[in-house]
């Protein structure tokens, strides 16, 4: 009897194999990354004017004392344009709201701006994307929280949408 | 590739080093190699090596210059790893979630190894 069960054991376990195989096949991972950097201090660095109208933008201008959004975005990244109102709400609430252009030229942003508003107080152009590598950022558009210490408090991948824009303000709110 | 990556590419050209291999033929191959081992953000089935995703580009640049530079590879896996965690590297770990993998082939061997002596020793009673 025991031996009965031991012969069909590699069979069980080639069909478990193989529905884990065929499973992982049929529903890939469309993973999110989070920063690692999320409670560490925000990474130095000093980013060149992105557009016209705005100074450019440096880690030293954060951790003066009140918390900061720093957006992460790009005049060629459509959910970029998607999450500008959200972002025009945020800094209506009066929330200081920095922005680094990523892979971009300073015209493609101006025009961009125009079109669907500008938020930012300071814009930094990252033409090589150091800083989003240097800040664990693995796309655009990312919300950063960065507290008035200068640390990472908090990571909204990918566009904020309608219903992130009370969570986002009860995040700044509490940092203060 | 994410959506947005298909609605929309960014307009500047690659980074200086993306598509550019070093001048040392020594030391671009120990930045390739390292390539090999790192995973694209964007394509995240693919090595940076492979990819054309312009952040995997920038990244690629950011490695051949760091390399020039004289940084050690191991070194720059380790700045990947605090940003992105052990996600980002292909090469495995010495952490405690591995551990079984790398006892896999000895518990193998071992079982593999009790099996044929226990067969041998059988047959050696058989044929006395």
């Amino acid at each position: 009897m025991k031996g009965r069960w031991l012969t069909w054991l590699p069979l069980a376990v080639f069909a478990a194999l193989a529905l884990l195989f065929v499973g992982g096949l049929l529903r890939p991972e469309g993973r999110v990354i989070e920063s690692k950097m999320v409670g560490k201090p925000l990474p130095a660095f000093a980013l060149p004017a992105g557009a016209s109208d705005r100074p450019a933008l440096a880690s030293a201008q954060f951790a003066k004392g009140k918390p900061r959004l720093l957006n992460i975005f790009a005049s060629w990244c459509v959910p970029c344009a998607a999450e500008s109102p959200q972002l025009m709400a945020l800094k209506q609430a009066g929330i200081p709201i920095d922005g680094i252009a990523i892979r971009d030229a300073r015209g493609d942003v101006d025009r961009f701006l125009a079109r669907y508003g500008n938020p930012y107080e300071r814009i930094g152009l990252d033409a090589r994307s150091s800083v989003q590598l240097d800040l664990g950022s693995s796309g655009v558009p990312e919300t950063f929280l960065i507290g008035g210490d200068g640390r990472i408090l908090h990571q909204h991948i990918g566009d904020l949408r309608a219903d992130d824009v009370a969570d986002i303000m009860d995040r700044w709110k509490a940092a203060q | 590739m994410s959506s947005a990556a298909l609605l929309a590419q960014t307009a500047l050209p690659p980074a200086p080093y993306a598509d550019r291999q070093l001048d040392d033929p020594a030391q671009e191959k120990k930045a390739h190699d390292f390539m090999l081992t790192i995973r694209c953000l964007t394509c995240q089935s693919q090595s940076i090596a492979d990819s054309n995703a312009s952040m995997a580009g920038d990244l690629r640049s950011e490695i051949r210059q760091r390399i020039a530079r004289g940084e050690d590879p191991e070194q720059i896996r380790a700045w990947l790893i605090e940003r992105y965690g052990d996600w980002i590297s292909y090469e495995p770990t010495a952490e405690p979630i591995l551990w079984p993998l790398w006892a896999a082939p000895v518990v193998l061997l071992l079982g593999g190894g009790a099996l044929v002596w226990g067969r041998i020793r059988r047959r050696k009673k058989e044929s006395a």
